[in-house]
């Protein structure tokens, strides 16, 4: 099953890799991962998506927390949570499809943030079943460039993940 | 009191109670070399390979219970130490290892001995730094020994640019009393609930088996383990790691577990219904194949890593805590409960227990003209009246000396239990030998591992360190033999020892006395002259049976009641 894990750890060079490293070290896998420090700048937040069977996300969560480097981690999938990551698509844009992509951005809530001849950049934001959902509908044949940013997540209601 | 880093480096040192520290200089560790010249609390140990000055550490550290430390330099320093390190690491060996780097400026330029040794160690070590200014040495060093030594303990490595330990630039020093690090809290005392549930559950059992290992030695918590076992009566065994924690020569201990394990044990884990794992892992050394682990078993699993706890083996009563404090609160616990297993019942385990003892696994025949391995390690109990510090390293050899050295007490049985790490043995013995000055100390090994680290002979003179090597010489690799010839139909690939040294005169040439020892009825006599030689190190070269196995033995992919006997035994 897919899991959401965030993770506050202490900002200072090379947790990342410690991170990084267990999951390589371990055969555990990522789909992605995000890092960024947080309001509190000695604090990094750093948001996994992975997946594995029942065991494995129990090992992961222990592993991750029996780093030195790790405060306090949360597995969002436990609650109710909110997931939102950015996708910036190059997409082809000629004759009448142009119109068509127009349409398509105002339905997914995108940006077309820069436009040529033959082609739109478009903003999305959402989670990972909208993103695809958005190129899915595009068509492979009209995708010229994805980049993605990875997940981040945050618990909903008034509870935190704060050290 | 203005001092520069390096002279801050050997203040923290006096400060954490270090006494000894393993090493050896380098460009990067000048000034730290020089700061060490000055000062006379630490004693420093100048090993021949920095492999074995982690191992040294080790020794010294699985010996007394501190944190062995060790002083290398960048590069190749660094990287030789990085075997020595891992292995502390798989046996949670308290470590601390100062490497030194190139300078802050230098580093990431690909500078002459330049590794990314944070990098290098990171997946081996159980923290690291590396020191980004002069002002934080102190607090670094404080919080590299507070890592390696509580919770589960481990190396860390702390790696110092030369540039902060310049006699050139002093700062004031005062190291911290305590140390605070939001992001690590070991765990101490277990859950009261948890520890409810298992007193509970240990004495409803019918078929209990305790089972400990290497934690309740670096948990220190040998005296709980004693009075814990002996209050309920129950049957023991230990894993290679925790030998010496319950002694092997009381009745309640049916011992060792495990791939070489006795059957006994191995049957008694099978057929248990409540199993008290303290302070073991659940090695795949132990439980042979997972799926036919001690079917029928409620386990109960304290462990003061959580990591431990149902990674290998789903645990029905886990208990995250010290095992000390844990054992103390369960025997607590059980001396008030009016509730004791049903004594019947305990009486017709042990009886059956008795029935799997009298086949005696661990019997070999003795021969009147090749000498038997497990014999010398019978003989050497005896010689040393069962009270030496056995440091052993990795093979066959190994399997005997855990299977026939029956260990008393915590702390005598110095071995690579997780890594494997041949070479082992001899600095892991120096290291207990500079720890215990007063104690008895062999090397049991054979002729393959010893050649790995042989260059510590010369540290063993120079330092004065009278151990007697054990050498089991059969002229092979003998458990890579031992699996060829069950698994390869004894195509014996690339096993053999060839052109090997005449031990006797490569001791000599070192400046030690060297024997060599052919006949079974020299064994004895052998081993009492070495013994009588006090302060001197003595290599004892015993040419022993070529084909000899270690028996029992549970292979791959086996369960624990499908053990491989020792063939004259299943002819009995």
């Amino acid at each position: 099953m897919r899991h959401v894990i965030s993770i506050l750890m202490e900002n200072e060079a090379g947790a990342l890799s410690r991170v990084a490293g267990l999951f390589s070290a371990r055969g555990y896998n990522i789909e992605s991962l995000t890092v960024a420090p947080t309001d509190d700048p000695t604090l990094s937040r750093m948001t996994i998506v992975t997946s594995g069977t029942e065991r494995i996300i129990e090992q992961i969560i222990k592993q991750l927390n029996k780093l030195v480097s790790v405060a306090k981690l949360t597995d969002l999938t436990e609650v109710p949570f909110i997931e939102r990551e950015i996708m910036l698509v190059k997409v082809r844009a000629v004759d009448a499809g142009r119109e068509e992509l127009k349409r398509l951005c105002d339905i997914f809530r995108g940006k077309i943030l820069d436009v040529t001849d033959v082609s739109y950049v478009v903003e999305l934001t959402g989670d990972d079943h909208k993103l695809r959902a958005f190129l899915d509908t595009v068509g492979a044949d009209n995708v010229i460039e994805v980049a993605r940013s990875g997940a981040t997540g945050i618990a909903r209601g008034d509870k935190s993940l704060k050290v | 009191m203005e001092l520069s880093g390096g002279e801050i480096l050997m203040e923290s040192l006096k400060e954490e109670g270090v006494e000894l520290i393993f090493g050896y200089p380098g460009g990067a560790v000048l000034h730290i070399y020089d700061a060490l010249y000055q000062q006379n609390s630490v004693k420093h140990i100048l090993v021949r390979h920095e492999q074995a000055a982690t191992h040294a550490a080790d020794g010294y550290a699985r010996a007394t219970g501190k944190p062995g430390v060790v002083l290398v330099t960048s590069g190749p320093g660094a990287t030789n130490a990085v075997t020595g390190i891992a292995t502390a690491f798989m046996d949670s060996i308290p470590m601390v290892v100062i490497s030194g780097q190139v300078q802050s400026r230098f580093i990431g330029s690909d500078a002459f001995q330049e590794v990314d040794c944070v990098g290098i160690t990171r997946p081996c070590v159980k923290h690291n730094f590396l020191v980004d200014s002069l002002e934080n040495m102190a607090d670094t060093i404080k919080k590299a020994f507070h890592v390696a030594t509580t919770g589960r303990p481990g190396p860390v490595v702390i790696d110092v640019p030369k540039d902060f330990t310049a006699p050139g630039e002093k700062i004031p020093f005062d190291y911290p009393k305590t140390v605070e690090m939001r992001s690590y809290s070991p765990p101490t005392h277990g859950h009261p609930g948890q520890i409810r549930k298992a007193v509970d559950l240990i004495l409803s059992a019918k078929q209990p088996m305790i089972y400990s290992g290497g934690g309740v030695i670096l948990g220190n918590a040998s005296e709980q383990l004693r009075a814990f076992t002996r209050e309920l009566g129950y049957p023991i065994t230990q894993t290679l790691m925790g030998l010496g924690a319950y002694p092997a020569s009381d009745k309640q201990n049916i011992g060792m577990l495990g791939m070489h394990g006795t059957y006994e044990a191995n049957i008694a884990m099978h057929e248990c219904d409540v199993l008290i794992a303290i302070g073991a892992r659940f090695d795949d050394r132990v439980t042979g194949e997972v799926e036919s682990f001690c079917p029928n078993a409620k386990i109960i699993h304290v462990d003061i890593d959580p990591a431990s706890i149902s990674k290998n083996v789903t645990v029905d009563v886990p208990i995250v805590g010290d095992v000390g404090p844990v054992l103390d609160a369960m025997l607590e616990q059980i001396k008030a409960s009016e509730k004791r297993a049903d004594p019947a019942d305990i009486a017709t385990w042990w009886s059956k227990i008795k029935t799997w003892q009298s086949g005696d696994c661990m019997k070999y025949d003795l021969s009147d003209t090749l000498i038997k391995p497990q014999a010398v390690v019978e003989s050497l109990w005896r010689a040393t009246k069962g009270e030496a510090y056995i440091a052993s390293d990795v093979g066959q050899h190994q399997m005997w000396a855990a299977q026939y050295y029956g260990f008393d007490k915590p702390n005598r049985w110095i071995n690579s239990g997780g890594l494997g790490t041949m070479g082992f043995g001899l600095p892991a013995a120096m290291g207990v030998a500079l720890a215990k000055p007063d104690a008895t100390v062999a090397c049991i090994t054979g002729e393959a591992s010893i050649q790995m680290c042989i260059q510590e002979l010369s540290t063993c003179l120079q330092y004065n360190t009278p151990i007697k090597i054990i050498n089991l010489n059969n002229r092979y690799m003998g458990m890579v033999r031992q699996w060829q010839e069950f698994s390869y139909e004894k195509r014996y690939s690339h096993s053999y020892m060839d052109a090997l040294p005449d031990f006797v005169k490569l001791a000599e040439s070192y400046g030690h006395v060297g024997m060599n020892i052919e006949n079974p009825s020299d064994v004895d006599a052998a081993l009492d002259e070495a013994f009588a030689m006090k302060d001197r190190l003595v290599f004892m070269n015993f040419v022993t049976d070529q084909s000899e196995n270690v028996y029992p033995m549970i292979e791959a992919g086996k369960g624990h009641h499908e053990m491989r006997l020792n063939p004259a035994r299943e002819l009995a």
